[in-house]
């Protein structure tokens, strides 16, 4: 019986011949993210627990990104604990201001293909876009882990998805993920692992394949994974793959909890509704259903209804899922030559320093400025709802980031959508939610 | 007798052929600015008004500019209060376009007229020739209303500037020497008006640092000639014309004179936590610093941008200082872009924000934390200014900040 | 076998972490400070009223979203002692165990129930309500060594010899 791409990471890493869905086996890990809004608490657990020294500080890397820049009087505390942290115990990889964990955590080549990896954020499930295991665990986990190099794993079930053929004009890996999500819904994948393959993933850039890894956590997922190849080993900064990593992806006699298979063509672009992450449609059937609503009326979890479409207050372009210069790129696209619609914000937060200053070598940053964006500094930004454009009752949000709860980004009546860069920028311009590329 | 700028332009908005320090007249306001500090607060008490009405639209400008991007429900809601009343009233209205003085001076403000700005350092549009003014929300209202107010005409107090600043001292080191040497309160109720041939060797993002602080001298406002620097600037920024060149009458009456000699500028900050507390660089040296500030409507324009970037150029920011680097407009953004200074920033660690009042306001963006120290080219140094309440803001220029950001300590603009 | 009786406090689907602790409290001091704020964006007035050894029933995929810890030590803080959902989110489930906050699960407890209702948990084996039993599985061994421990950090300290 063949073997799943999971199920070939785990057993590499523990040094068996093979391993199966429902075993409990214990990892060595290879690499471990903490981040400032966690980082009091993991040192707390970890001097509690009686550790006195980290198993391995090269392999532990700390990034602030939920408070850069410092928003509320208690923040520059965590990075203070965080400093402390890092000169008591040797911890040299520290990034203060370099962008986001997730994109970092790949840019800067901590984790690779094959590796086991854990974070204290859920969405560390992005670095399985290199054929990674990694996902979230709490901060008790991760002083665990920090004193001993260890952590109990169940192997996940995994649920294949095969993708073919060539994505539509104006459809971006972010809408084929939130399709996917709709699908599953969001406890559709619990426990398993998401095993990406096919023609339309192989054509994806890393940039896309991480977009989706990184959602795969809002349908429950362990992990989501992509198999290396050739453009994996050139974003990490490999020779190439060895015989170890060729082999990672699902064997033809692999067993499969699930196994879905889409057509590229079919995708369109969509929109994850107010307020929750798995409640998708298209969009052309939110403007649609728009058009028949009352006129001049606020309807709950929709928004305001003028001339027929939902009104638009705020743009947000950035965060770990679409933050990369390839999604700036998209915006800049749709945003050259226009103008933001009187009225509305758009924020753009690129998700690292080294695509900040990418875009800025190729002019899109200038476009988007021109356009009438706010381009902050690299970090979380609004995605974690502290700062960075936070609303009031009633109004409206595009957000190119991942989750959309209740009260992530304001006030419980906010309404928060989820799309691509390229709907997202395109209902910037339009000032109401649009199709993309309109 | 003859008329200082302060009473000619008074005269001019009062309809008046002259007029005379400790006067009061009614006077026209020739433009109403009002930022999201407190627009929400005037439009609640406009709509309690029996017969609300706006007497000039086109007099009134807005620009959300201290929380942006927005930090809490509550600031959301003052802001959309703010805009949706500019939106279904016609008002002009600005949102990330960036802090509200520079806005005013790069597309409104022209020489000879009389603004109020519901922020204290309306008294920068003196660099333009214009008599701007901070004024309250109440005062506020009234204008908006009746599309006058009344004002006491102030006494002059007038700074006869001669020479030239060395290099590295900038303006803002001028004019913190200079409320230092008058005090906090030196200048209460009076009119600053700067002159000489020194002025010729000030450029128009000096003049605007120069007249912007002046209110922490307690001042009324600031004033300056209008020359060619001013009348370039104007054609530059939209092809502006002046309402009227003023300048003080050969018989007109200073309260006092002061002589200063640009070249006697040393570089200098002022210490927690007051504006006037000043000290040469030299004598807080190695000072440890949390967090560094480059921006504001003091400093946060080109010229301060590609001198702090001239300094920083292959240096690092140090280990663990937090270097906030925010321009003034998205118009001094873009154009700092394309000189590659942003890139020089970004390279050497610092945070590249977008253009906002930022850590000068100190309430969402960039706050320090309980002990910790920043310096700033920042208004303001008073006790929690910037943070917490036990932190402490010491004021410098672009160039002893950007110094400072490197060596993770106060350090003179020398220094790299 | 353990077992004890519980008030119910009945909530839906879906219940995310930002609903159970949203972020922008996660940078209070302690535990003890963000418990008044949970549940608030769906219901603000639940924290106060949730009394020690009351039980929370939930729909299915409870504790979805971030890997926040504070969300089962804020729930755990408030005195909860068990939570009964149709299904967890799995980092969600992680966090709870290591800090020894009890979670069952069964399919059809959260339609029958009323909130203000009692329950009574024979623990690893049923649920009574109303006359009916309804069953429930034992944990896995490896989580039931760390819920016996008393959570993470006694399994660690054990580990340390320092308790």
């Amino acid at each position: 019986m063949g073997s799943t791409l999971i199920e070939k990471i785990f057993a590499h890493n523990i040094g068996a011949d093979s391993v199966k869905a429902g075993d409990i086996i214990t990892v060595g890990v290879d690499r471990v993210m903490i981040h400032d809004i966690f980082i009091p608490f993991v040192k707390d657990k970890f001097e509690e627990m009686g550790f006195t020294k980290i198993w391995d500080p090269d392999r532990t890397v700390l990034i602030y990104d939920h408070l850069v820049p410092a928003s509320q009087l208690d923040d520059p505390r965590h990075h203070h604990i965080g400093d402390e942290f890092c000169d008591k115990y040797g911890v040299k990889n520290v990034h203060r201001s370099d962008g986001i964990c997730h994109q970092l955590m790949t840019e800067a080549g901590y984790v690779r293909p094959g590796d086991v990896a854990f974070g204290t954020d859920s969405h560390t499930v992005t670095y399985g876009c290199v054929g990674a295991f990694s996902t979230g665990i709490g901060y008790t986990e991760m002083a665990s882990i920090l004193g001993t190099g260890k952590l109990w794993v169940r192997v996940p079930e995994t649920i294949r998805i095969n993708i073919e053929g060539t994505l539509p004009a104006n459809v971006t890996s972010k809408d084929i993920i939130l399709t996917i999500i709709g699908d599953l819904r969001a406890d559709g994948a619990t426990y398993k692992s998401l095993e990406f393959a096919g023609s339309t993933v192989d054509a994806m850039s890393v940039a896309s394949r991480m977009t989706m890894s990184n959602m795969t956590v809002e349908c429950g997922a362990k992990c989501g994974l992509f198999s290396p190849d050739e453009k994996t080993a050139e974003y990490c900064g490999l020779d190439g793959l060895d015989d170890f990593l060729v082999t990672l992806r699902g064997d033809d006699d692999a067993v499969y909890s699930k196994v879905l298979n889409y057509r590229a063509e079919d995708f369109v672009p969509v929109i994850a509704c107010p307020s929750q992450v798995d409640k998708i449609k298209p969009v052309s059937q939110v403007i649609a259903e728009a058009a028949s609503m009352e006129e001049g009326s606020i309807v709950p979890s929709v928004g305001l209804i003028k001339d027929g479409t939902i009104r638009v207050d705020q743009v947000f372009i950035g965060s770990c899922t679409n933050g990369r210069l390839e999604d700036l790129r998209a915006a800049a696209q749709v945003l050259k030559g226009k103008h933001v619609a009187p009225f509305v914000k758009l924020i753009v937060t690129p998700a690292s320093r080294k695509i900040y200053r990418e875009a800025l070598a190729d002019g899109t940053l200038d476009t988007l400025a021109e356009a009438g964006a706010m381009i902050t500094t690299p970090g979380c930004g609004l995605c974690c709802g502290r700062t960075g454009g936070i609303l009031t009752d009633n109004e409206v949000v595009v957000a190119t980031n991942n989750r959309n709860f209740l009260g992530r980004m304001g006030t419980s009546k906010v309404n928060i959508y989820l799309a691509s860069p390229v709907t997202a920028a395109s209902c910037a311009v339009a000032g109401e939610i649009v199709m993309p590329g309109r | 007798m003859g008329m200082t700028i302060a009473e000619k332009i008074i005269a001019r908005a009062a309809g008046l052929e002259s007029v005379h320090a400790g006067e009061i007249h009614t006077v026209t306001l020739d433009y109403l600015m009002s930022n999201d500090g407190t627009t929400h607060l005037t439009i609640d008490m406009y709509n309690k008004l029996r017969n609300p009405r706006i007497a000039d639209k086109s007099k009134l400008v807005w620009i959300v500019d201290h929380n942006v991007p927005c930090d809490s429900p509550k600031t959301a809601a003052s802001q959309k209060k703010m805009r949706d009343f500019a939106r279904d009233n016609g008002i002009t209205f600005y949102e990330g376009a960036g802090v509200c003085h520079q806005i005013m001076c790069e597309k409104h403000v022209v020489p000879g007229q009389l603004i109020f700005g519901a922020d204290s350092h309306t008294c920068a549009y003196g660099a333009l020739g214009a008599f701007g003014t901070g004024v309250g929300c109440t005062d506020y209202l009234y204008g908006m209303v009746t599309g006058g107010s009344w004002v006491m005409v102030p006494e002059t107090i007038r700074f006869n500037l001669t020479g030239k600043l060395r290099d590295r001292v900038t303006a803002r080191d001028l004019i913190l020497t200079i409320i230092g040497l008058i005090g906090a309160n030196g200048a209460n109720y009076h009119a600053m008006e700067f002159v000489g041939d020194g002025m010729k060797n000030l450029t128009m993002s000096d003049r605007i640092s120069i007249c912007n602080l002046c209110v922490e001298a307690g001042a009324k406002t600031a004033l300056m000639e209008v020359d060619d620097i001013t009348l370039a600037y104007l054609e530059e920024h939209g092809g502006r014309k002046p309402a009227a060149c003023f300048k003080s009458d050969d018989d007109a009456v200073f309260e006092k004179t002061y002589n200063i000699d640009l070249s006697t500028i040393v570089p200098v900050v002022a210490k927690p936590h007051f504006v006037d507390n000043l000290a040469p660089v030299d004598d807080v040296k190695g000072v440890k610093i949390n967090e560094a500030f480059l921006g504001s409507c003091n400093n946060g324009r080109i010229e301060d941008l590609r001198l702090g970037a001239s300094i920083i150029k292959g240096h690092k920011v140090a280990d663990k200082v937090r270097f906030l680097v925010v321009p003034a407009s998205q118009e001094v953004y873009r154009q700092a872009l394309r000189e590659g200074l942003l890139d020089i920033f970004m390279e050497a660690g610092a945070m590249v924000m977008n253009p906002n009042c930022s850590v000068c306001w100190g309430s969402c963006q960039g706050v320090i934390g309980a002990g910790e120290v920043l310096i700033s080219t920042g208004t303001r140094n008073f006790k929690g200014r910037a943070g917490d309440k036990n932190s402490f803001v010491y004021l410098g220029s672009a160039a002893t900040v950007a110094a400072s950001a490197i060596a993770g300590e106060i350090v003179s603009p020398y220094t790299y | 076998m353990e077992q004890f009786k519980g008030k119910v406090w009945l909530l839906g689907d879906d219940i995310d972490t930002d609903i159970i602790i949203p972020t922008e409290y996660l940078a209070l001091k302690t535990v003890k400070d963000m418990a008044p704020y949970g549940f608030s964006p769906l219901r603000p007035e639940l924290a106060s009223k949730i009394r020690p050894g009351d039980i929370i029933v939930a729909g299915k995929n409870f504790g979805c979203g971030s890997s926040r810890e504070q969300a089962p030590e804020v729930i755990k803080a408030l005195g909860v002692r068990a939570v009964i959902a149709r299904s967890y989110a799995r980092i969600f489930f992680r966090n709870a165990i290591n800090n020894g906050l009890l979670l069952i699960e069964n399919d059809t407890l959260c339609d029958d129930v009323k909130e203000g209702d009692e329950i009574t948990v024979n623990v690893g084996e049923s649920i009574e309500y109303n006359g009916k039993k309804y069953p429930i599985s034992a944990l896995p061994d490896n989580l039931l060594d760390i819920l016996e421990a008393g959570g993470l950090v006694k399994a660690m300290q054990k580990l340390n010899g320092i308790i």
